[in-house]
């Protein structure tokens, strides 16, 4: 359709290709483009030396100017805490049952506290705090060592049944594989399942047991099976049951005892994170 | 190799263009659309408008740092940004059926880069002088104190157009008076100068030096205008059977003369620098200003106007063939037109009918799935929810939070004994809600319930409401 016009003098070499006919004049480029290309080599070569580039057999070359990602990462972070000095010591320094009387500082110690909870705690209490068999779950109503911000605080600073911490609140329950028979293991194993409304294994056996949790257990677990806050002795009374309540774990409870441990936090956190962390846990809905 | 010559270049430098002085109705036109839109531009940012103690008074404020958008009586928070994107669209097609009806009315008259460069070719006049006289200064090689001077007065009022234009856009981000101050006291945000400087740059070179190249090489529009245009669109082109052959051609000699007289008045005042008798152009922006010129010209010498002339192409061609033109209501009433006008009305609709329906007050439910539900001591079974309420209205509000679903459920709030909430004036607020089923009752022990969540303003009693679902122990497995 189009005709090809002839080459004529004065235009450049092609570059020998031909495709379908059609040639490319071999033209040199625009200087200001070539200067744009040199001008990037020098660069290219001027940055793997300023900053960290060449692989090396188990790290990189460093880059005389010093600047690492992670040294970025720690001044981000320095800057930040910085940025929060003020409102964490106004938070370090409140009354800690007044913080949620305060829109502003209980907002920030709320959000604060959900990093602290998920970088610490999420571990063993599960990320949505749900816990797990032997983990208590932090969003319902049933609290081992008390459930008001303080109680909480207290558990999270110190911890629980740890050797590290003194003021660790500690409570053992004793083994009763050593004190009881077998039999009379099984009889107060179904009449607690009975302390809470549940249906024994065995009814008869479940009668013997009452005397038997009376003299037993009754004096950490109270006479009707509410527990004890103060000892840290599970109600066991109630719907919520850390290892199960079932037949089975209820005589293993009973047989070798349970022993859980929580590693105190005031060694690893700031006096804000700890408190932040305990609002926190406070809100999520069962805090008394 | 030696003896070669050198190849031809393939890099032409920018011919520069002196476009004439006009005058006509298109001309006229164009200073009344440069007016108003420049007044527009510059005056906008300064209307105030009353919206209470704790908001802007600024009635377009596109407030970034808070996420709201006001434009007078209209609020828009960042969730509906959709009003935006619509305006957008209705911009888009807007754009298409004004191409599609009058060609490039667009680029000729109300583009920025248009009227900038209109502006700035109307300062240079004033310095320099018309056409001849700025031909002259641009040929006279050697830097005298005129040159100099002329050069540096143009330079030096270009400058302060374009302050003020990078100037007038950071006004429309934050308070006007304010920022005004502290743009002179070097109180402002950094990004504030920065903006200025980049809009500074870019107006200066834009409007003074890259002008039709910007329109050339720069925009995308030419590439793509000709999609929307046909044989009906009505466009400025030169009636070739009228004017030709002119009169300094070999042709006239021994043919009929045209009317075209090749005085070149129509090259000499176009922006563009292009010849329009040679046929329609992609550099054309449809401004008129030749229609203007060569009008005058025929006028002068007694030979009817429009020898250009806003015509559609298939006119030029009916009277070629000696048939009259098509009416221009005929033109721009055609099924292409008819479609675009539907389509954008019908965004416009949209966006009217979305306007009139939103509420003022809203929320959003997220229910809390890790875990989906908790056992509580006395065997309960609890759903947890993340409601955040928006109070749009300019005073605090007293919301009552309720749900409708099995008549077993409670509602209690996180951190208040009450079950009402207050929420302050334009904010959005985030509550944690629980909702409990008894034991045994039937969303406790099923898989999952539909619930609805109600919000009752308790000032005017506006309503709103949204669904969700409560999850049982019937969902473990």
């Amino acid at each position: 359709m189009t005709k090809v016009p002839p080459k004529q003098d004065g235009d450049p070499d092609t570059t020998g290709h031909t495709w379908d006919g059609i040639e490319e004049f071999d033209n040199p480029m625009p200087r200001w483009w070539l200067w744009t290309f040199y001008i990037t080599i020098i660069w290219a070569v001027a940055y793997t030396i300023a900053y960290p580039a060449w692989p090396l057999v188990s790290s990189a070359t460093a880059g005389i100017l010093g600047y690492s990602t992670r040294g970025e990462v720690i001044s981000d972070i320095a800057a930040v805490e910085e940025a929060n000095a003020g409102i964490n010591t106004q938070l370090a320094e409140a009354e800690i049952t007044e913080i949620s009387l305060n829109p502003e500082l209980n907002s920030y110690a709320v959000s604060a506290g959900a990093a602290v909870y998920r970088t610490w705690c999420t571990q063993c209490h599960g990320s949505g705090a749900g816990g797990a068999v032997g983990y208590p779950n932090l969003l319902d109503n049933d609290w081992l060592w008390g459930g008001s911000v303080e109680a909480i605080y207290s558990t999270v600073a110190h911890g629980i049944r740890n050797e590290e911490d003194p003021d660790a609140r500690y409570s053992e329950m004793p083994v009763f594989g050593d004190i009881l028979e077998e039999e009379e293991i099984a009889q107060v194993a179904n009449y607690v399942m009975t302390l809470s409304g549940g249906t024994p294994v065995d009814a008869a056996a479940s009668q013997a047991g009452e005397a038997i949790y009376a003299d037993n257990c009754s004096a950490c677990h109270g006479d009707n099976g509410l527990g004890n806050n103060d000892l840290g002795a599970p109600n066991i009374a109630d719907q919520i049951w850390l290892y199960g309540g079932d037949y089975d774990t209820l005589v293993e409870t009973v047989t070798y005892s349970r022993y859980g441990v929580m590693p105190p936090w005031q060694q690893r956190l700031s006096e804000a994170e700890l408190r932040a962390v305990s609002l926190y846990v406070h809100q999520l809905g069962g805090g008394e | 190799m030696t003896d070669q010559v050198p190849p031809p270049s393939l890099y032409a430098a920018r011919e520069p263009i002196f476009p004439r002085r006009v005058s006509g109705p298109f001309r006229n036109l164009k200073w009344v659309i440069m007016a108003v839109t420049l007044g527009i531009y510059y005056l906008v940012p300064w209307i105030r408008w009353d919206r209470g103690p704790e908001l802007p008074d600024q009635a377009v404020l596109l407030d970034l740092a808070n996420r709201r958008f006001y434009f007078f009586w209209i609020e828009i928070w960042s969730h509906e940004f959709y009003f935006v994107a619509g305006l957008l669209i209705m911009a888009g097609l807007g754009l298409f059926l004004f191409t599609s009806a009058l060609g490039r009315v667009w680029c000729g008259y109300a583009c920025p880069q248009t009227v900038w460069t209109d502006l700035f070719i109307k300062v240079e006049r004033m310095v320099e002088g018309d056409r001849n006289a700025r031909l002259r200064l641009h040929r006279q090689e050697k830097t005298d104190a005129r040159k100099l001077r002329l050069r540096l007065t143009k330079w030096v009022l270009w400058l302060l157009i374009s302050v003020a234009t990078g100037g007038a856009w950071v006004f429309y981000f934050a308070d006007a008076p304010t920022l005004l101050v502290d743009l002179f006291t070097g109180q402002a945000a950094a990004v504030a100068y920065i903006t200025v400087a980049i809009l500074t740059a870019t107006t200066f070179i834009f409007g003074g030096f890259a002008r039709e190249q910007i329109c050339i090489y720069a925009c995308p529009w030419p590439r793509i205008q000709a999609a929307m245009m046909d044989e009906d669109t009505i466009t400025v082109a030169y009636r070739e059977w009228r004017g030709e052959p002119r009169k300094h051609s070999q042709e006239a000699k021994t043919a009929p003369q045209g009317d075209c007289i090749d005085c070149m008045a129509c090259v000499n005042v176009c922006p563009m620098g292009i010849d329009i008798r040679d046929g329609q152009q992609l550099e054309c922006i449809t401004c008129a200003l030749c229609i203007d010129a060569c009008d005058d010209v025929m006028e002068r010498i007694g030979k009817p106007r429009g020898l250009i002339d806003y015509i559609a192409l298939s006119d030029e061609v009916a009277e070629r063939g000696g048939a009259a033109p098509r009416s221009v209501w005929k033109h721009i009433f055609r099924p292409r037109t008819m479609f675009y006008t539907f389509l954008w009305a019908g965004v416009g609709a949209a966006l009217i009918v979305a306007l009139f329906i939103r509420s003022d007050i809203e929320m959003t439910v997220a229910p809390v799935r890790n875990p989906t539900f908790v056992t509580l001591a006395d065997g309960s079974i609890r759903n947890t929810y993340e409601i955040r309420l928006r109070n749009k209205n300019n005073d605090a509000r007293l919301f009552r939070l309720f749900v409708k679903g099995d008549p077993a459920l409670r509602i209690t709030l996180e951190g208040t004994p009450y079950g009402s909430i207050e929420v302050p004036a334009d904010t959005s607020f985030l509550q944690r809600v629980y909702v409990i089923a008894p034991p045994g009752s039937p969303p406790a022990q099923t898989d999952r319930q539909d619930l609805r969540f109600w919000i009752e303003d308790l000032t005017n009693g506006d309503r709103a409401w949204k669904d969700s679902s409560f999850i049982g122990t019937g969902n473990q497995p």
